[in-house]
């Protein structure tokens, strides 16, 4: 049995979490909701052995390090972090649909990470060959997945503001929306899981920046991937304080939080295939 | 009093102290921002210049956006969203002191009902033994309750964590110290770069602003190594580096190992492996080239670039050495050059000669077999250099932060009151955030005061 076969089955298990998740939203039939969360559940904890076996066997191949390293390491770490965000909301919040706007986004990052990148375990260059590492990718990346569980809340609270918006005469008719939860809960969701994401996203920046002062004698050098995770930050902040000012509640926020989850995106991947900076996975400078 | 027209001073200060501003700043940086991902910062790489259309690359110069984090409008953006914080704090600050020192000790009739969480229950006794009792209901439950007489009603009031509605200011403070940070290292710091040749030293940096500074003290640098993994990456760079004052090695400072992401520091200055080469400045590489039929071998000490005439006529040139081929030619290790040999009447071959594989070398089927056995030159080591006082100041900033931030988001200010009356106890309670486990701790404090013997 090697990682690799794992990472397949989990990628399995969210695909058909996914559709069990549609079926639930077209049938509200809840044993599929249940299917869908279970099948996404033992996604998480095949994917929790996989990255358990990769990292023994970079060990096996004599350059251990933990898997979070290059590009695919980090997406499938990214995919991980997702679900289990996802599972603290629906174990916490109850909220089942969730999992059909947030399962996708996983799905999409293992596929990814399958078909298209390269899956060699290489060794730690230089410049990796820190403990902050550890500390600074686990931060990030749950910060992340935060904001993507924020951010499908915030596209399910966009849908039913909408709904309810053109059917504001009648009473609800049931149907595909009434599956969704009330938008006071959503609004109320996604903000919580900004609260999660924001916290988390700060230590991500600091531990950052105190493993740049250690290895650069830098903490702060306005590169690209710093300056877009300030992006980043900033649109955070702007959310949190737009919910304690007049119209910026409901739709604006939930705008925030989309955009913020674009920029979190941008910051990711983005600045890596559009920008040149300090952290071009697995080939930095020393 | 009602004035509609306010004053120019208090239309200033509301201006600062409005969280429309905040969030207009904070918009706004994230959008400024982008600019200095975009376009290249600092020195401009010549590729750059020579794409850019002049008439673009002046209006962008006096709009400071190739040193944008730098530039005057982006520093008067922080300084405008440090006195808007500032100024919110100050507007706040008060409120909060108050709401906190001088709790609502007694509730009116028509604060009662605007509370979603109440729980009513009757009882016997005497109203002071009701008093009493719930009174150690509060203290064993949530809190110790102060107790307030009023029209005949005593108001138990019970609170936890009233200071966490400080939280949000500490992460308020929290940006404000890691700014004074910034400044101080600023002011009184410097970066800078400095290259050692193996065996000598240096007692200057060169800083980024090109100032030439005295350390106060000799950095030498010993030895420089590099190693590679098998695949050809590089695994290790490693100076070894020995601290001089007045000519003598500083105790503990002799032959000290650096490596990335391991610095050395000495006096508040820090110097971080960022770098490496060779010092190419007349060094030379001894090859040797021997007739396949046999007879002795001829020794050549070159220079890169140079060329030599061989005794059978033939030229060999030197065209590049390396020390380390392994990340260029995986599975090989150890020096090698590329040379370019032109035998009398035949056309130039290039090809690389290793140190550690003679027999390699051997298997060119030609008539003179060569062979390479090193090169007096040496190394370099790149050393980042840093001072910067300010340093403590950013991290004591950033502890605030994640402090403020975990009080703020994590913690709340849990309230509760109990109105005692003849016969009847009515309990009420609130809490500044996360209503939702509030309410199911309420709820299970109300089924506790249902079994309440009074």
């Amino acid at each position: 049995m090697t990682s690799s076969m794992l990472f397949n089955v989990t990628t399995l298990a969210y695909m058909a979490s996914m559709v069990l998740f549609f079926a639930f939203l077209a049938s509200r039939n809840k044993a599929l909701g249940l299917g869908g969360s279970l099948l996404a559940y033992a996604g998480l904890a095949v994917q929790t052995v996989a990255i358990g076996l990769r990292w023994k066997e970079s060990y096996d191949m004599g350059v251990g390090h933990a898997p979070l390293s290059n590009l695919y390491e980090s997406v499938v770490f990214f995919s991980w972090t997702i679900i289990l965000i996802y599972m603290y909301i629906d174990l916490k919040f109850k909220y089942r649909i969730v999992g059909a706007f947030v399962v996708p986004f996983a799905l999409l990052g293992m596929a990814w990470a399958q078909l298209g990148l390269n899956s060699g375990i290489e060794p730690l260059v230089p410049a990796l060959q820190s403990n902050w590492l550890l500390y600074h990718v686990i931060t990030c990346f749950l910060g992340y997945a935060a904001f993507a569980v924020a951010c499908g809340v915030s596209i399910m609270y966009l849908i039913k503001a909408q709904h309810e918006e053109n059917n504001a005469s009648g009473a609800s008719a049931g149907g595909l929306m009434s599956m969704f939860p009330p938008t006071r809960v959503l609004d109320d969701l996604n903000y919580r899981a900004i609260m999660i994401g924001f916290p988390l996203l700060t230590l991500g920046i600091i531990t950052g920046a105190a493993w740049a002062n250690y290895a650069w004698g830098t903490y702060w050098s306005w590169d690209p991937k710093e300056t877009w995770s300030l992006i980043v930050w900033f649109v955070y902040a702007a959310f949190l304080h737009a919910r304690f000012t007049r119209g910026w509640v409901g739709k604006r926020a939930a705008w925030l939080s989309i955009i913020g989850f674009a920029a979190t995106i941008f910051c990711y991947l983005g600045v890596n295939l559009f920008l040149s900076g300090l952290h071009s996975y697995g080939n930095s400078k020393m | 009093m009602a004035t509609t027209q306010r004053s120019f001073p208090q239309s200033v200060w509301d201006f600062f102290c409005s969280l429309k501003l905040t969030i207009f700043l904070l918009i706004s940086l994230a959008l400024t921002s982008i600019i200095g991902t975009v376009l290249p910062q600092g020195s401009l790489p010549p590729e750059y210049v020579a794409q850019i259309s002049p008439a673009k690359l002046q209006i962008y110069s006096k709009l400071g956006f190739f040193d944008m984090y730098h530039s005057w409008w982006f520093i008067t953006l922080l300084y405008v969203f440090s006195l808007n914080l500032i100024c919110c704090s100050i507007k706040r600050l008060p409120h909060v002191f108050k709401f906190i020192s001088e709790p609502m000790l007694v509730l009116g009739e028509s604060q009662r009902s605007s509370f979603a969480l109440k729980q009513e229950i009757t009882f016997t006794g005497a109203v002071a033994a009701g008093r009493d009792a719930l009174q150690e209901f509060l203290a064993k439950e949530l809190a110790a309750a102060v107790v307030t007489e009023h029209n005949g009603e005593y108001h138990l009031f019970a609170q936890k964590n009233p200071w966490c509605r400080l939280g949000v200011y500490v992460v308020h403070l929290s940006i404000l110290v890691i700014f004074v940070g910034a400044i101080v290292g600023s002011l009184f710091g410097y970066k800078g770069f400095v290259s050692i040749v193996e065996g000598s030293g240096i007692s200057t940096v060169e800083t980024r602003t090109g100032q030439h500074l005295p350390l106060g003290f000799e950095v030498r640098c010993e030895k420089f190594n590099v190693d590679f993994y098998p695949t050809g990456a590089p695994k290790e760079f490693r100076s070894t580096l020995t601290i001089l004052e007045n000519g003598q090695p500083v105790p503990g400072y002799k032959d000290v190992k650096v490596i990335v992401n391991d610095p050395l520091s000495y006096k508040g200055i820090t110097f971080y492996q960022s770098s490496y080469g060779q010092a190419s400045e007349g060094s030379q590489h001894f090859l040797t080239a021997t007739p396949r039929s046999g007879g002795a071998p001829q020794r050549l000490a070159i220079r890169e670039g140079e060329a030599v005439v061989l005794k059978d006529g033939s030229t060999l040139k030197l065209l590049e050495a390396a020390q380390e081929v392994q990340q260029f030619i995986p599975g090989m290790s150890g020096a090698a050059a590329r040379v370019e040999l032109t035998v009398k009447g035949k056309a130039p071959q290039v090809f690389i000669v290793f140190k550690n594989y003679p027999d390699v070398n051997a298997q060119r089927g030609d008539d003179l077999v060569l062979g390479y056995e090193g090169t007096n030159a040496r190394m370099y080591t790149g050393l980042q250099v840093a001072k910067d006082p300010g340093v403590w100041v950013v991290w004591l900033g950033c502890s605030l932060m994640v402090l403020g931030l975990y009080i703020a988001f994590f913690l709340s200010h849990k309230r509760v009151w109990i109105v005692v009356t003849k016969g009847h106890a009515r309990m009420y309670g609130n809490s500044s955030k996360n209503q939702a486990a509030f309410s199911m701790q309420f709820e299970e404090l109300a089924n506790k005061l249902k079994n309440l013997k009074i």
